[in-house]
């Protein structure tokens, strides 16, 4: 690159997407990725500069500018590699990243336009990387002989998979379910995470030489203890997530019909009950949903009930549209797909019919008060003010917390109040040899924090497991 | 693992399965349970673990086939895995040291009860069995369970075999003989109905009653919380805090609505099932 010229500022290469009558009646992914052609113009709008101040927004630090430098010149196979140096998941992180609030919202372009469209090209990258067979395997190392155990094949897991076998180590994971990919398989719907494409990055850890044993809850099928002394590993990495449904304990939450978000979810997703009966597992079907929550998860319920049919979905939300948590981008897709937000109100009781199928809930109407801990302004029940929707769902997705089937059977491994495990900032537990890592020790978070949180613990994996007299000492 | 070593029809429509399946067996108590897969476009159903040996890593799993998972477990040939089996999972049975125990068996519940009998037995507790069905011809396991059982009371709705009538008739004699209250716990297991008024015929009685409860789940492992229930007015998952809960406690009649959410796609699936192996 010569010096910066003045260049006219361009708005971002639009990517093409289904237009909202058509997906709604499909899984397929929403947007389509760039053509070539695409890329490079977008590419072209980046500025290489000397300082990116983009860096800053990556948790892990993807040599923004350089592998968009290589897009800009038609190297997209090795712009894929640039990333993957760092971030092991690109056509992942390409896609569910909230990039808005991460690297696009430091990029410099961003303050008097658009930002570079950074998550956009780093997905392009990575499909064109992995759709023309252009992926290699990096060369074998020698091996450490030391192993190290994975709980938990989500981002977190995969990623300090991913890390430590390139260093040497015999690595399995240990999953749960049936499949891997965490909240990629069972929580984020197929038409924003195509399950094929999670498959096929698990499938490359595969190659490279992670075990992956599915099926295994730990905890249950194997413990802790038994993963050290009876099956020898030398480490053992903790990367269960925030599995566990909250409810709100409202009168009728039990009727058929409400679901926590991440039933729904899973029977949708990992399940696939959208093609049942080709598929056996059945979901409840009906032309008004409500869904219940403001976030990411909310968005995701609720889309994926218009799929499956529902001509009425509304997302009932306690505060206001400013407050909402979702990403968005997400929103916007809601409201383009028919959702209809039904804000400052949220549900009291729900009512069913002989069958105990939900058939109405009662809200209750709400308005914002002083801020709150979390510095939204608090909802207040405005007195007296109560309306009745019918409906025949409802997802409930106000959030969830620590899943304690792992912890507790864990000794030594210290949780806090909410039953998080307690880690350092390299995952290090109360437990030596146990590290831990993404939302079973921050709560819910994101994909990326998960993935930085697991390159953070394997690099230190490795510093102890190579260390001559390592000391334990977290915190 | 996961794959079927034998299979039986003990009587007509259930079936018992000798599984692989080592490192579960390697764990499993009495009262725990699997999730288990029949293919890849299977739901997750789960079953009680019957019978477990650790030494050749086995798994026994007795089977009624009531729907589309159910019948595509039946037909996986011995020698074939089902997709998937995850387990042991839900909490054990606590064998306390009591006088004497009741195990009420209803139907296919004679499988589940049988391990929790044989750990009371073992134990030293002196094990009273009553085991009911419709009819004589699907009784099955009754010398298993006799041989664990220092008294074992047969009853069937129709008189072919024990004493006509239904499990409670004899559970309620027991318990008005029960004078000096030796009688520490009563165990229920079977269908919801049964174990309901199993239930309420030892509440007057105040006889603590354990039941062991079948809501339908998906994961097992507390993530969904699609096996809810209502127990004394607070919400448990089945799967992770229980499957057995003190049955006086139960919410029956919602447990009995939840178990129907799906009767409608399951009918359809059944059918279309049916359609496909016959075509
Ligand atoms: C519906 C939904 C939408 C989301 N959308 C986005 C988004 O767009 N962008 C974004 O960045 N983030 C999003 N998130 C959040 C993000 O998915 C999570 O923060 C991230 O997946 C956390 O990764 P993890 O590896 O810590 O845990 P998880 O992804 O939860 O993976 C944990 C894995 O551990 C397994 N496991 C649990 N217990 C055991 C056990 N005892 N033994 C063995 N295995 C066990 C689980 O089955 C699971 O596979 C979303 C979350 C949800 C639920
Ligand atoms: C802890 C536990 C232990 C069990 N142990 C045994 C056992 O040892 N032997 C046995 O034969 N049965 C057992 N069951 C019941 C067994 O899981 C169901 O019969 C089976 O799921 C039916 O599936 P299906 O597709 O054949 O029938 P379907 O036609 O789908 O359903 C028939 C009935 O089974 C129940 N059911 C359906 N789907 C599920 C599901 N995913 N999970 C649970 N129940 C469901 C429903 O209430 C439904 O009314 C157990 C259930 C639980 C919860
Ligand atoms: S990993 Fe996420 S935050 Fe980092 S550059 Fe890629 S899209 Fe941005
Ligand atoms: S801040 Fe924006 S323009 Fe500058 S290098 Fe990063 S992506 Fe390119
Ligand atoms: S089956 Fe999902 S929480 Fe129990």
């Amino acid at each position: 690159m010569t010096a910066k010229k003045k260049r006219p500022r361009t708005p971002r290469v639009p990517m093409p997407e289904q237009t909202p009558s058509q997906r709604i009646q499909n899984f397929d992914e929403v947007p389509l990725g760039y053509t070539p052609e695409q890329a490079q113009a977008e590419a072209e709008r980046c500025l290489q500069c000397k300082k990116p101040a983009c860096l800053k927004g990556c948790p892990v630090n993807v040599d923004i500018p350089g592998f968009i430098g290589l897009v800009v010149e038609g190297k997209f196979a090795e712009a894929a590699r640039r990333i993957k140096t760092t971030n092991c998941l690109p056509a992942v992180c390409g896609r569910v990243c909230p990039q808005e609030s991460q690297c696009e919202a430091q990029c410099v372009l961003g303050k008097k336009g658009e930002p570079s469209a950074i998550g956009r090209l780093e997905r392009f990258v990575a499909d064109y990387e992995r759709e023309n067979n252009l992926i290699e395997l990096p060369a074998k190392t020698t091996p450490t002989g030391k192993k190290v155990a994975v709980v938990g094949a989500g981002p977190a897991g995969l990623t300090v998979a991913g890390d430590l076998i390139c260093l040497g180590y015999e690595v399995t994971v240990f999953e749960a379910f049936h499949k891997p990919g965490g909240v990629l398989a069972y929580g984020i719907p197929e038409f924003r995470m195509p399950k094929r494409i999670v498959q096929q990055e698990v499938d490359y850890l595969c190659k490279l030489g992670v075990n992956l044993e599915l099926n295994q809850v730990v905890g249950k099928s194997i413990s802790v203890d038994e993963l050290f002394d009876e099956e020898g590993f030398d480490a053992v990495f903790v990367g269960v997530g925030a599995g566990l449904p909250y409810f709100m304990g409202v009168p009728g939450e039990s009727l058929g019909g409400v679901y926590s978000a991440s039933e729904y979810l899973t029977r949708a997703n990992l399940m696939r009950a959208y093609d049942f009966p080709n598929y056996d597992t059945p979901i409840v079907r009906g032309k008004t949903v409500c869904v219940v929550g403001g976030g990411n998860v909310a968005m995701d319920s609720a889309r994926t009930a218009r799929r499956l049919g529902a001509e009425n979905v509304y997302i009932v939300y306690r505060r206001s549209r400013q407050e909402m948590p979702a990403r968005g981008e997400e929103i916007h897709h809601a409201e383009e797909e028919g959702i209809i937000f039904k804000l400052l109100c949220s549900p009291i009781e729900y009512l069913g019919d002989d069958r105990s199928m939900v058939r109405q809930a009662r809200c209750q109407e709400m308005e914002l008060g002083e801020p709150d801990a979390s510095g939204r302004r608090r909802p207040i029940p405005k007195p007296g003010a109560e309306f009745t929707i019918d409906t025949e769902i409802v997802i409930v997705a106000i959030g969830s917390g620590a899943n304690p089937i792992l912890t507790r059977n864990a000794k030594g491994v210290d949780l806090n109040r909410r039953g998080y495990i307690v880690a350092n900032d390299t995952g290090r537990t109360t437990r030596p040899g146990v590290w831990a890592g993404g939302d079973i020790v921050t709560g819910s978070a994101t994909v990326i924090l998960a993935m930085g949180a697991g390159k953070t613990a394997a690099a230190d994996i490795h510093q102890y497991l190579t260390a001559e007299n390592g000391q334990w000492l977290p915190e | 693992m996961s794959k079927i070593l034998e299979k039986k029809e003990l009587v007509p429509n259930i079936y018992e399965l000798l599984v692989a399946a080592p490192r579960i067996a390697r764990k499993t108590r009495p009262g725990q349970f699997v999730v288990v897969m029949a293919d890849e476009q299977g739901e997750r159903i789960p079953l009680t673990i019957a019978d477990f040996d650790r030494d050749r890593g086995t798994v026994t799993l007795v089977l009624m086939v009531v729907g589309t998972s159910s019948k595509k477990i039946a037909r996986i040939s011995v020698g074939e895995s089902m997709a998937a089996i995850i387990g042991p999972l839900g909490v054990a049975s606590e064998i306390e040291k009591l006088d004497t125990v009741v195990m009420v068996a209803g139907g296919v519940g004679t499988a589940p009860v049988y391990p929790i009998a044989r750990g009371f037995k073992e134990a030293g507790v002196r094990v009273i069995s009553i085991q009911g069905a419709r009819s004589k011809d699907l009784l099955f396991w009754t010398d298993r369970l006799a041989a664990v059982s220092d008294r074992h009371v047969i009853t069937t709705d129709d008189g072919s075999a024990g004493i006509k009538g239904l499990v409670t008739e004899p559970l309620r004699e027991l318990l008005e003989k029960d004078a000096d209250k030796k009688i520490g716990a009563v165990y229920a297991i079977g269908p919801a109905i049964m174990m309901k008024f199993c239930c309420k015929t030892t509440e007057p009685f105040g006889v603590k009653t354990v039941a062991s409860l079948n809501t339908i789940m998906i994961d097992g492992t507390g993530m969904c919380g699609g096996c809810r229930v209502d127990v004394g007015g607070t919400t448990r998952f089945t799967c992770v805090d229980g499957p057995e809960f003190d049955g006086h406690q139960v919410d029956w009649d919602m447990l009995l609505a939840r178990q129907k959410i799906y009767e409608k796609e399951e009918a359809c699936s059944l059918e279309r099932y049916i359609e496909t192996i016959e075509a």
